[in-house]
C-alpha cells in the first residue's frame, strides 16, 4: 500500500514534552533513537525477546521495540537518559558502577530501568524477586550475579564491595 | 533491525467506535491490544494489514468486576494487572498463576487477556523472518502449500501457545464477542478449533470484549503448570491446567483437565468421568496423568523435543494436582 502520511504525536520523555511527526508504523524505539536521538535504549533483537529496548511507560517497564509510537501518545516515558536526577545518579546506576555489573554494556540500560521499576514498587526485594523482575532482560556477558548484587546494593541490603574488589575503572 | 510494513493507525475511544472501524475495514484491519504478538508478527510479514485499530483508549474494556454471579474481565486488562488482582488470586489461583507466567515482565505489562486468548498459533517454520520463510519455500500456514512438520500434511499443526486459554477452559469460562452485526457469548471450548492456520472462530470484524468465569459455589481447587526451556520469556512447550470441585469429604464432584501448547487447539482430557465422585488420591492422579498421556501426541512444531514433551505430561499433571490440593493459599 502507499505510505500513509506522517502524523503529529505528543508524548513526555524524561520530563520534557516532545511533538514529532512519524509514520504510523514507527516503533517507539525508532522514534526515541532516530527522531529524538536518544540512543541509550538499545535495538537488540528488535522483536520483543531480549529486553535491551526496555523503557518505562507511565512507570511500568515495557519493550519499546514492539510498541508503536502511536500508542505512546500522551504518556510519560522514561529512558536511561532520564533515570538520573540532574547530576545525581539513580541509586541503581551508582550500584551498577560500584559492583561492576556490566561487561559489554548493551543490556545495561534496559536492565537498570527494570531494576529501577522494581525498587519503586518494592524497595527491599529479596534475591528471587530481583531475578524475577529482571527475567525479561537478557545479558550474554556477566552471568547475572553482579547484576543481582548491584540491585541488592541499590536497595541498601548489601554492602558496597571492598575497594580492591571493585573494577579497575573505579580506582583513582 | 526489523521494520514494520506501512499501515494506517486508528485509536477508537469506545467499543462502538471500534466496531464502526471494523465495519469499514474488516478483513483489511487488525486489532492491536498490547501488540506483543501482532507487532513481531507484522515485522516478520506474517500480517500486513492496511489498518491497525489500537484498543488502548477503549476504557470500557479495562475493567474487572463481579456481575451476575460471575467474574467479568475486560479483554484489555493487562496480564500483569490480572496476575496482581487480589480477587483473581484468591478465587482462581490458576488463572493468576498462568497470567504471571506469560513471557517476561515487560511483555506482561503490555499484553492483555483478550490478546492472549486470540494469540496466533506458533510453529518453528512460521514464526520466522520473511527472508527465512522464503528461503525454505514458505509453509501451509503462510504463503505456501507444504507442511514442514508433518510431511505431506494438509492440516496446519501450529501450536496454541497461550497460557490463559487452557486455564480458562478448565474453569468453564465464556467469551463475549462483538461485531457490527451484533454480539454473541460463547463457551470458550467452542471458541477454539483444531486448525493451526486460524484456531478460533473469531471473525475478521469481531472483537473480544469480555471473559466471564462463574464464581464457584463449592470448594474449587485449581492448578497450572508450564514447561519451557527458560523460566521466562519463552513460549510454553507444554501446559497443564486442572480444576475440580471438591465435596466436604474430599471427593471430586467434577474434574476438568486441559493440556495445551502441543497442537492447534487446547485439549480437554476426555474419558475421566469415572473418577467423578471419588477421592482425588495418588492413584486417581496417576490415572489422570496416564489418560492425558494417551490422548496427547506432541509434534516437531516447536524447537523442543516432542518425546520429552510427551513424557513430561504425566509429571506435569501430577504437579498441577499437587499444587491444586496443597493446603493454604497457592
Amino acid at each position: 500500500m502507499a505510505r500513509p502520511a506522517r502524523e503529529l504525536i505528543r508524548f513526555e520523555v524524561n520530563g520534557d514534552w516532545h511533538e514529532l511527526a512519524v509514520e504510523p508504523r514507527t516503533t517507539l524505539l525508532e522514534a526515541l533513537r532516530y527522531v529524538l536521538k536518544l540512543t541509550g535504549s538499545k535495538q537488540g533483537c528488535d522483536k520483543g525477546d531480549c529486553g535491551a529496548c526496555t523503557v518505562l511507560i507511565d512507570g511500568r517497564p515495557q519493550l519499546s521495540c514492539i510498541s508503536l509510537a502511536m500508542t505512546a501518545v500522551g504518556r510519560k516515558i522514561t529512558t536511561i537518559e532520564g533515570l538520573a536526577e540532574g547530576n545525581r545518579a539513580h541509586p541503581v546506576q551508582d550500584a551498577f558502577d560500584l559492583c561492576g555489573a556490566l561487561q559489554c554494556g548493551f543490556c545495561q540500560s534496559g536492565m537498570m530501568l527494570s531494576a529501577a521499576a522494581l525498587l519503586a514498587d518494592n524497595p527491599r526485594p529479596n534475591r528471587d524477586e530481583i531475578k524475577q523482575a529482571l527475567s525479561g532482560n537478557l545479558c550474554r556477558c556477566t552471568g547475572y550475579t553482579q547484576i543481582v548484587d548491584a540491585v541488592e546494593v541499590a536497595s541498601g541490603q548489601r554492602d558496597v564491595p571492598e575497594r580492591d574488589e571493585r573494577p579497575t575503572t573505579r580506582r583513582k | 533491525m526489523l521494520t514494520l510494513p506501512p499501515f494506517q493507525f486508528h485509536s477508537p475511544k469506545s467499543v462502538a467506535e471500534a466496531l464502526t472501524l471494523l465495519e469499514a475495514h474488516g478483513a483489511k484491519a487488525k486489532l492491536h491490544a498490547g501488540g506483543t504478538d501482532l507487532v513481531p508478527n507484522m515485522k516478520h510479514r506474517l500480517f500486513t494489514p492496511e489498518h491497525v485499530i489500537g484498543l488502548r483508549d477503549v476504557a470500557e474494556l479495562h475493567r474487572i468486576g463481579e456481575r451476575d454471579g460471575a467474574l467479568a474481565i475486560g479483554s484489555m486488562v493487562t496480564l500483569a494487572d490480572l496476575a496482581r488482582d487480589e480477587r483473581v488470586r484468591a478465587i482462581f489461583p490458576s488463572l493468576s498463576s498462568a497470567a504471571a507466567q506469560v513471557a517476561g515482565p515487560q511483555l506482561r505489562e503490555m499484553g492483555t487477556l483478550g490478546g492472549n486468548l486470540a494469540l496466533d498459533t506458533r510453529c518453528v517454520y512460521y514464526n520466522q523472518t520473511y527472508f527465512w520463510r522464503k528461503a525454505l519455500g514458505y509453509c501451509l500456514k503462510k504463503d505456501g502449500t507444504v507442511c514442514h512438520v508433518v510431511k505431506g500434511g494438509q492440516k496446519c499443526v501450529a501450536a496454541a501457545s497461550n497460557d490463559t486459554a487452557p486455564v480458562l477452559l478448565s474453569l468453564g469460562a465464556t467469551v463475549r464477542l462483538q461485531s457490527p452485526r451484533g454480539s454473541r457469548e460463547l463457551p470458550l471450548d467452542q471458541f477454539y478449533v483444531a486448525d493451526g492456520i486460524r484456531n478460533t472462530v473469531l471473525e475478521p470484524d469481531e472483537l473480544i470484549t469480555e471473559v466471564r468465569v462463574l464464581l464457584p459455589q463449592g470448594r474449587l481447587v485449581t492448578g497450572y503448570q508450564k514447561l519451557r526451556l527458560r523460566a521466562s520469556i519463552d513460549y510454553p512447550a507444554l501446559t497443564v491446567a486442572v480444576a475440580a470441585w471438591l465435596e466436604k469429604d474430599g471427593t471430586a464432584q467434577w474434574i476438568r483437565m486441559v493440556i495445551s501448547a502441543l497442537g492447534a487447539r487446547p485439549h480437554a482430557v476426555k474419558r475421566i468421568e469415572h473418577l467423578f465422585g471419588k477421592p482425588l488420591d495418588a492413584a486417581a492422579i496417576d490415572e489422570l496423568g496416564q489418560a492425558a498421556y494417551k490422548q496427547c501426541h506432541p509434534l516437531t512444531n516447536i524447537n523442543v523435543d516432542p518425546g520429552w514433551r510427551r513424557l513430561m505430561i504425566p509429571v506435569f499433571v501430577r504437579r498441577a494436582w499437587q499444587q491444586a490440593l496443597a493446603p493454604g493459599p497457592q
